[in-house]
């Protein structure tokens, strides 16, 4: 196949305002008028609920601190979100309603120690290359990997044992692994009666989920069902990592507690060496959580329903704080669709390419009567938008930090100064804030960070001195002169009941199978997912010629590829009940007949996501981009360019 | 079952080096020694995040008692142990292995090796003109990193940071025998051709510039490549959540080359294809301001 140059993104170095229906250059003044003009219009007209923010998963903490301060005292509602939504939402719901901290509790290093390393819907060899080396340490030092995945992949091909499991039925798997665990007699008696409840109503939900039945759901066969329970439940250390497999479902905060279910069962968690963790997909969005840039919680992971929690913030603000969770992403998208939302403040998102069902999305966002987009290019949703603001790019022309998937706050450093006028985006934000009455002046970035280390008990030993010398710190750190282990929940293992706190309990779950469902129409599962080289929507990583790139592809197994006639590079037509697209062929024997597998890394080409499907998972409100049915039809020749 | 394990404490081992005590944790190496009295040992081979391959020899030193010169880089310090790194014996093998070296191989980007060869009073030319010297081209043959092969002194970290040391891609292996062998693809292929995914941690730990970024590579032929206008930031890589420690090399407002920290918990100085080359995208300019 030949490789391929895709279209590139240039930065945007001058402010953008929108004129007569087409975008013009403007000067910064002219720019920050009339974006706080628009916000401030709509407020006067529809209250303050009519505005939503967009916070950026790739900006630094402290940008994503003065986002949401900006929602919540100067606009004065919740409405704040960010991409986090299209990924790990349920893992931080997930993990938040077991343990009351929505992070990872484990370490990258102690990976390299564990006895068994379970990766689950997770292809860290391509997604998370650098995360893979400590498994790989892992596998060096004796370790047994073991992979669930629909998909053969690179990360499977490393593993003692690949459980090629069908697209959306991880639910039936782990109750199936954990019925295992229970009449084999594997189940951590101990740590289940002390640290636990709930356990007899889930040893009774998941009696059914025999190995066979398991099997038939599954496709997974019994004896690979077995081994796993076996293999998890007797290691002394294990550690259980997913990422998007799981969460990219309609019921994937469920998918994530049945994950969860499992380290309870075997005690799996809080001890060094075992834990749960989940990789995130963006540099910073663990951190945008963290900060508070969610609808449902005050920076430091501290919820909105908690009066005493607001009142801290009311005192240090000086604003009332809207009692009630805000609106989510997805729910954003449909309040832009029936007029509740009619202003938008999009910072470093693209939700017109990365949300599923992108003409859905178009369509709302059009509505919406002012959209700021303040971006270091001019995106699809930058090319949407009234007003467009040129950032500085935050990893490397910007001060801040980072906080990465093992929950490690890490400085961020400019290295370079941004292009044109383009500004930092922090200094963006307070010159809007300043036009709708909000005198904000941060001299610095850790101004900004000392500002929020004295809200949140769990960041408030970091001073950026530390986190230079320390190589990074992960939270919790409650104080400056002390470190906490690397893993998390410690106290589960806590012989005084005092000290262990709130038991954590295991959720009853039920099967429910892919939206999208296989019929004789539609009758081939498409999963989605990242390669190696991309990232996302290829806005940044479409910037360099990356030899391995050969553009989007619809990958097939070769039984697939006979049965419809079709060689490798051949264009093919992909249907879904959404949408149509045209892609070549590349046939990938790590797939198995009826599922196919497509990147969405170049959607001004293939518009991958206008075939998924928006069903959401009603917890966390993220898409099942994991899960569309579509049909593969041979082009006639007249169809080929 | 609580707790973090901690290694078990490790005794001290006094060792003279040059005549001074020195006392190391037990297991340092003879080089561990020297660098805790400030003493700089050349290196070529030795690589802070890989096993020592002894291939170099230029870290030789001599120990009492030893019939043969030892690497102080593999070495380990051993109770009681007398050493000596700047004996006559020392300078003088150090000497041959850098004219060796220089006489076959291009040392110009070989950071100190000038340096190294006028402190032992090396003549890598003394071999004559007929002396054997790799002359290979350079293999450009893709757009992130280059190949030169001429400035290649086999000391096989880069085939360990590829294999299973580090990246476990197993891209390239040594082909070959003796004056012949080379560091090379599977049937030496070009790199698009071959298993490599373009981690760039061979680049990492290359000691001689025989692997470098194709913009260094551009800009040395250029003439514009100049290390003394650059600067070094560590920052954070902006794909995935993994947060890799980037330290971007800056010349003129402009990303030339990416490394990663060696001690650092994240990456122990490796990176990904995006992490190593994916910066591209924030010096994408307008024509016009470019």
């Amino acid at each position: 196949m030949k490789r391929r140059r895709s279209e590139r993104y240039e930065r945007l170095t001058h402010p953008l305002i929108r004129e007569d229906g087409v975008l013009r250059r403007a000067t910064w003044e002219e720019a920050l008028d009339k974006a706080a003009e628009g916000f401030r219009r709509n407020i006067e007209r529809h209250g303050p609920d009519a505005f939503c923010m967009l916070a950026c998963a790739r900006s630094t903490n402290e940008l994503n601190y003065v986002a949401q301060k900006f929602t919540r005292v100067v606009i004065g509602n919740n409405n704040v979100d960010s991409c986090n939504r299209t990924c790990h939402a349920p893992s931080v719901a997930g993990l938040a309603a077991v343990f009351g901290s929505g992070g990872g509790t484990s370490s990258y290093e102690e990976v390299e120690h564990a006895d068994v390393i379970v990766m689950w819907g997770s292809s860290a060899r391509e997604a998370h290359p650098i995360f893979f080396q400590h498994v790989l340490k892992g596998i060096r030092n004796g370790a047994r990997l073991i992979a669930v995945d629909p998909r053969r992949t690179s990360t499977a091909q490393w593993a003692d044992l690949w459980l090629g499991i069908n697209v959306g039925t991880d639910i039936p798997l782990a109750n199936a692994v954990a019925r295992e665990i229970i009449h084999a007699g594997l189940v951590n008696t101990t740590f289940v009666e002390r640290a636990t409840e709930g356990y007899e109503e889930f040893a009774a939900a998941v009696e059914p989920w025999t190995l066979e039945a398991a099997e038939k759901v599954t496709g997974v066969p019994a004896d690979a069902i077995r081994e796993l329970a076996h293999a998890y439940a007797t290691a002394d250390r294990a550690q259980l990592v997913w990422t998007l497999g799981i969460t990219e479902h309609h019921n994937a905060t469920d998918n994530v507690r049945a994950l969860i279910n499992l380290a309870l069962l075997t005690g799996h968690v809080g001890r060094y060496g075992s834990g749960l963790a989940p990789l995130r997909g963006q540099n910073n969005v663990q951190g945008g959580g963290d900060m508070g840039a969610i609808p449902n919680r005050l920076p430091g992971f501290q919820d909105i329903l908690d009066p005493e929690v607001r009142a801290k913030f009311e005192a240090a603000w000086g604003v009332p704080i809207q009692p009630r969770y805000g609106l989510n992403l997805t729910q954003m998208l449909e309040a832009m669709g029936d007029g509740r939302i009619t202003t938008a403040y999009v910072i470093g998102e693209n939700p017109v390419q990365s949300e599923a069902d992108t003409l859905h999305t178009i369509k709302r966002m059009s509505m919406l009567d002012h959209l700021v987009v303040q971006d270091i290019f001019l995106t699809k949703t930058a090319q949407m938008a009234d007003v467009v603001l040129p950032a500085a790019a935050a990893w490397c022309e910007s001060e801040g930090t980072f906080t990465n998937s093992e929950r490690r706050v890490q400085r961020v450093r400019k290295a370079l100064n941004p292009p044109g006028e383009a500004r930092d985006d922090i200094e963006i934000i307070c010159e809007i804030a300043r036009r709708l009455g909000h005198d904000w002046r941060y001299e610095s970035a850790e101004e900004v960070w000392n500002e929020l280390r004295s809200l949140s008990p769990i960041h408030r030993g970091m001073t950026y001195e530390r986190l230079e010398r320390l190589q990074g710190i992960q939270w919790p750190c409650y104080s400056e002169d002390t470190l906490e282990p690397p893993y998390l929940h410690g106290r589960l293992w806590e012989t005084d009941p005092a000290k262990r706190g709130k038991p954590a309990p295991f959720a009853v779950l039920k099967h429910s199978p892919p939206v999208d469902t296989l019929t004789d129409e539609y009758p081939i599962r498409l999963t989605t997912g990242r390669r190696l080289d991309s990232y996302n929507t290829g806005v940044q990583s479409s910037g360099f010629d990356s030899p391995l790139r050969k553009g989007e592809t619809i990958d097939l197994c070769p039984e697939d590829a006979e049965r419809l006639g079709v060689r490798e590079g051949e264009k093919v037509r992909i249907t879904s009940r959404r949408a149509s697209v045209v892609a070549p062929v590349r046939i990938d024997p790590g797939l198995r007949p009826g599922l196919a597998f497509m990147t969405f890394h170049f959607p001004d080409e293939v518009d991958t996501n206008s075939l998924t499907i928006e069903a959401t998972c009603p917890v966390a409100g993220t898409a099942e981009y994991k899960a569309a049915a579509i049909r593969v039809e041979k082009l006639e020749p007249a169809q080929i360019r | 079952m609580r707790g973090v394990p901690v290694e078990p404490p490790r005794r001290l081992v006094e060792i003279t080096v040059d005549g001074e005590t020195v006392r190391v944790p037990e297991g340092s190496t003879i080089l561990d020694a020297c660098a805790s009295l400030g003493k700089d040992i050349p290196t070529l081979c030795y690589g802070d995040t890989l096993t020592p391959k002894n291939a170099c020899r230029v870290c030789v030193v001599e120990v009492e008692g030893a019939r043969t010169l030892a690497p102080a880089c593999s070495r380990k310090a051993e109770p009681g142990m007398v050493v000596g790194t700047d004996t006559e014996r020392v300078r003088h093998s150090r000497k041959v292995v850098l004219e060796l070296l220089a006489s076959s191989v291009d040392l110009s980007t070989t950071p100190r090796a000038q340096e190294w060869i006028e402190e032992y009073g090396a003549d890598p030319d003394r071999f004559g003109p007929d002396a054997e010297r790799l002359d290979r081209p350079a293999k450009v043959d893709n757009d992130l990193y280059v190949r030169d092969y001429d400035k290649c002194i086999l000391c096989y970290k880069c085939v360990d940071a590829c294999g299973e040391q580090w990246q476990n891609t197993f891209a390239i292996a040594v082909a070959g025998r003796g004056f012949d062998a080379t560091i090379s693809t599977e049937f030496d292929a070009p790199l698009p051709d071959s298993a490599c995914v373009y981690c760039g941690n061979c680049i990492e730990v290359c000691p001689t510039g025989a692997l470098s970024f194709k913009t260094e590579y551009d800009m040395r032929q250029e003439g514009t490549w100049d290390e003394s206008r650059q600067t070094q930031v560590t920052t954070i890589c902006s794909y995935c959540g993994v947060g890799c420690n980037v330290t971007l090399h800056v010349q003129d407002n402009r990303i030339v080359k990416v490394t990663s920290p060696h001690d650092n918990p994240v990456t122990h100085g490796n990176l990904c294809i995006k992490g190593r080359f994916g910066f591209q995208h924030v010096q994408n300019l307008p024509a016009k301001e470019a």
